[in-house]
């Protein structure tokens, strides 16, 4: 029963992989276009060149803005998380979850794009701001991207904190304030360490989704603002620089798998 | 324990970032009726003119029956392949076993840009040329894993000694199957087939290495984005396309209630059961 689905899968999905992986040996020939089947590391080369560091500077923006990201989900789901999981009322949390589950299922694009209504220069951001007589001009720029991705990966955030929290016993909290612990005493050596692993769970989806993205970085990012993902895409479409496109793939590949390895290390992989 | 200042403010805090969620998708809504082709806040007026062109539209309409077709095939891909996958797994025990759950994982754990250029690397190097089955093969790709969890949850929890019991009770196969194990897994496999249309339907990363020529939904509102083009309609489609995503998502938890299906959420979640299961 199970050969039908593992020979479409081994076929299609692994054999894809691998030959991408096998394809960033080779090259192209700048002339023909034409791909040349000679194993060389031309391609990686290229990618971390300092003499010409462009594509280092992408990674680099890439990771930069993946990392921020992902600090600034965790601070504004960990509030949100701890009103969840130990201070509504079950009434009022279900009703917290189905609100932050909601916009994480609707349309991502279309999220985007509603972002790239409102930072516009004259969209809801500056209207509101107005109010106040301020002005900002913030689309198509890095910060456009921080809150896009901010806001699109939040609810990534929130579910394994929630979890996390929840499942802190209510009297190893009693057991520390028994133990004289003031309120930050006790969050700073008790529930933190608890949580620790649902916030790099966490930060598996919001790191991750951020590093392979080039959708919201040619929405509402601004000329300079490559990521990995859209040298991988315009080097498959109008490129036709295959091999290159897949070496750079790799890059992000790469990044995870240790990111992964030292998540399980740390315990985030029990948070769920 | 916490003091009556930090209850109020995590309150506060909670509504503040719940407001922060949701205002992105209100002004998509209000968009849609937007008098003016002028993207601007506030719209100067309000109508529904968009809606109906938006509607007689050859192109969204053309975009809106393919999204609709390999949204509907992808899901019947997902579901045969997902559920005897997850009986396969839930069954029997045999080599290799975990690192075929890895494997169904990896769609979703891998980012949607490697998934997308693997696919269309490996058409190009099969020399099979994009259309429609490109897309439902890359949908299914990704949609199974959503079925799998679904069913395999649900058969976690599902008593062995329901089937026995069933069988001590001279029930055959068959009835067994129409009577108990119907009945346990239906739900499962529509909610689990819900989750997959929603995911086809409004799937972007992908689908652009693996539609060619043609545009599902979601290309439409891209193409038209990048190109500068036909705002109005882009916005009558957002909206058209939350709403069509939203119905789906609820109906299905509500049928799943405490599987807690998430999309990258519930692979992740199988993801370190199987690492689990290998490590011990």
């Amino acid at each position: 029963m199970l050969v039908p689905p593992v020979a479409v899968f081994l076929v299609v999905y692994v054999g894809s992989l691998s030959v991408l992986f096998v394809s960033s040996f080779w090259t192209v020939d700048s002339f023909s276009g034409k791909l040349e089947h000679i194993w060389n590391v031309g391609n990686f080369r290229t990618i971390f060149s300092t003499a010409d560091p462009t594509y280092l500077r992408i990674a680099g923006r890439t990771v930069g803005i993946a990392a921020a990201v992902t600090v600034t989900d965790a601070i504004l789901a960990f509030p949100l998380a701890y009103f969840m999981a130990r201070i509504a009322r079950p009434r009022t949390r279900t009703l917290v979850f189905v609100l932050v589950l909601l916009p994480l299922w609707s349309s991502y694009l279309v999220r985007v794009y509603a972002w790239r209504l409102i930072l516009s220069n004259d969209g809801a951001l500056n209207w509101a701001l107005g109010g106040i007589g301020l002005h900002l001009n913030i689309a198509y720029t890095n910060w456009a991207m921080w809150i896009v991705f901010s806001y699109v990966w939040l609810p990534f955030m929130v579910l394994p904190v929630y979890s996390a929290l929840e499942r802190i016993p209510d009297n190893f909290l009693e057991a520390s304030a028994d133990l004289g612990a003031r309120g930050w005493r006790t969050f700073s050596s008790v529930v933190l360490p608890l949580v620790l692993p649902g916030l790099i769970a966490g930060s598996i989806f919001s790191f991750s989704l951020t590093l392979g993205d080039y959708i919201t970085p040619s929405l509402v990012g601004g000329a300079g603002s490559n990521f990995i993902g859209n040298v991988v895409y315009e080097n498959v479409g109008v490129n036709a620089n295959v091999p290159f496109a897949a070496a750079f793939a790799t890059v992000p590949v790469l990044i995870m798998a240790v990111y992964l390895s030292v998540a399980r290390r740390l315990g985030a992989f029990e948070a769920f | 324990m916490e003091t009556r200042a930090t209850r109020l403010s995590l309150r506060i805090w909670t509504i503040l970032v719940i407001a922060f969620l949701w205002i992105p998708l209100v002004l998509i809504a209000i968009y849609a009726f937007n008098k003016s082709v002028v993207q601007s806040w506030p719209i100067p007026g309000w109508t529904v003119h968009w809606f109906s062109i938006a509607w007689h539209d050859p192109d969204v309409r053309a975009a809106l029956w393919l999204s609709v077709k390999v949204g509907l095939v992808a899901t019947g891909a997902a579901l045969g392949l997902g559920s005897m996958a997850a009986f396969a797994i839930h069954r029997f025990r045999f080599f290799g076993r975990e690192s075929i759950s890895f494997l169904l994982l990896l769609p979703i754990a891998l980012p949607g840009i490697v998934t997308g250029m693997a696919l269309n690397s490996f058409y190009v190097f099969a020399g099979i040329g994009l259309s429609i089955w490109t897309i439902v093969i890359g949908h299914a790709t990704f949609c199974v894993v959503v079925v799998y969890n679904n069913i395999l949850a649900r058969l976690r929890r599902t008593s062995p000694s329901l089937i026995e019991a069933s069988m001590d009770l001279g029930a055959d196969g068959w009835q067994t199957f129409r009577f108990v194990v119907w009945p346990v897994l239906s739900t499962a496999l529509v909610a689990g087939g819900l989750l997959a249309f929603a995911l086809s339907f409004d799937e972007v990363v992908v689908t652009l290495f693996t539609a060619g020529n043609q545009a599902t939904l979601p290309i439409f509102i891209w193409n038209n984005l990048r190109e500068g083009q036909q705002f109005p309609i882009v916005n009558v489609v957002a909206f058209a396309v939350i709403l069509l995503t939203i119905v789906p998502v609820t109906v299905s938890q509500r049928l799943t209630r405490d599987t807690g299906v998430v999309r990258r959420g519930a692979a992740l979640t199988a993801a370190a059961e199987a690492t689990e299961i290998t490590t011990v």
